[in-house]
């Protein structure tokens, strides 16, 4: 241990200021790096999930449109009474 | 051996395989950066010219090092996507020049706070303060070009021609103390097995330099998981991972199952 007390600890022998600030702003620096690089990766994750997300809600409306479509068909047509159940959309629910 | 690093070459598995070191990473820089500044600090000479300033040292030298073998690391990934069109060298690449930007940064604000007290200026336009500002110039146009257009390709090869170019900064930045007469004072580690410093201020030094090579390998493989993710959005490995990774527990780091 170079130094007696706390106090001579943080002085520095005359130098705190400029080895303080060092060590400060180097701590600053790197902390700052690791929490963007973090926040960075999951930014990159909600996003790809939130259009996942999107793409499954567009591919059930469609199939819903596809669906409707088929029963009103079935319903001008008036012969075949019975709605085909479509399982497609059991495919597309994750 | 290229049989051996082939495997590399494929997105997903350069993903689980940098998932695996990031933990031995975070636990070496965690052990080697906390004795090492504590040592540097509380523990190590007094340098008999320079005083309790010379703990500086410990920051400046390291930071002043890894500036440079970052830039180097860039230039090689940035000359094998040129060459062989990797696209994952193109991400690695992208991943350091942040990293290597801030320990430029550091390099020059540590420089600064250590010239203020020796010499009396924060700033002079010596050749080694001016090549090590230009090379903080070259990171921001190298991480300004990887952001400048939608197309990653395109971006990957105007970054990667503009490290090449700049690369002949980091042999300037070397010499600069022995070419020019300088302020900056010549090497004081860098001479090859016989270091001209004692014992117990090289240990310290050595602990905080192998702290901070793990720190940016932990930070490198964070950056180059992100851009392969982002690469590869709509990949279906992507696809997946990303669901089973955010619906049972949402952590950081995606991808360990």
């Amino acid at each position: 241990m170079q130094f007696t007390s706390v106090s001579d600890f943080l002085a520095m022998g005359g130098y705190g200021f400029y080895v303080w600030l060092s060590y400060g702003v180097t701590a600053l620096l790197l902390i700052l790096l690791v929490v963007a690089s973090n926040s960075q990766n999951t930014a990159v994750i909600k996003h790809i999930l939130a259009r996942q997300k999107r793409e499954n809600k567009l591919r059930q409306a469609a199939v819903q449109q596809k669906q409707q479509q088929n029963q009103a068909s079935a319903l001008a047509n008036n012969t075949n009474v019975e709605v085909k159940h479509v399982n497609d959309s059991n495919e597309v629910s994750p | 051996m290229w049989k051996w690093l082939h495997p590399y070459a494929n997105p997903e598995v350069s993903y689980h395989f940098t998932g695996k070191l990031i933990p031995w990473f975070i636990a070496l820089a965690a052990i080697f950066l906390s004795v090492g500044l504590v040592w540097a600090l509380a523990f190590a000479p007094a340098d008999y010219q320079q005083g309790e300033s010379f703990r500086i040292f410990y920051l400046h030298v390291p930071a002043a090092m890894f500036s440079m073998s970052i830039y180097f690391a860039m230039a090689v990934a940035a000359f094998c996507s040129l060459v062989w069109q990797l696209k994952l060298s193109d991400a690695a690449a992208s991943a350091m020049a942040p990293v290597g930007a801030t320990f430029t940064a550091i390099a020059l604000i540590t420089g600064a706070a250590w010239g203020k007290p020796m010499w009396g200026t924060w700033w002079i336009w010596d050749a080694r303060l001016t090549s090590e500002l230009i090379l903080l110039f070259l990171y921001l146009g190298v991480m300004a070009l990887h952001n400048a257009f939608e197309d990653k390709n395109l971006a990957g090869k105007a970054a990667g021609i503009l490290t090449l170019v700049g690369s002949i900064n980091l042999p300037i930045i070397k010499y600069s103390v022995e070419w020019w007469n300088t302020l900056h004072q010549g090497a004081t580690v860098s001479k090859l097995g016989k270091p001209s410093m004692t014992a117990e201020m090289f240990w310290p030094f050595l602990i905080c330099f192998l702290g901070f090579a793990f720190l940016i390998s932990f930070i490198i493989c964070i950056r180059f998981r992100t851009e392969i993710l982002s690469r590869n959005s709509m990949r279906p490995w992507v696809k997946q991972l990303v669901f089973f990774a955010t619906t049972p527990v949402s952590t950081n780091h995606a991808g360990e199952k």
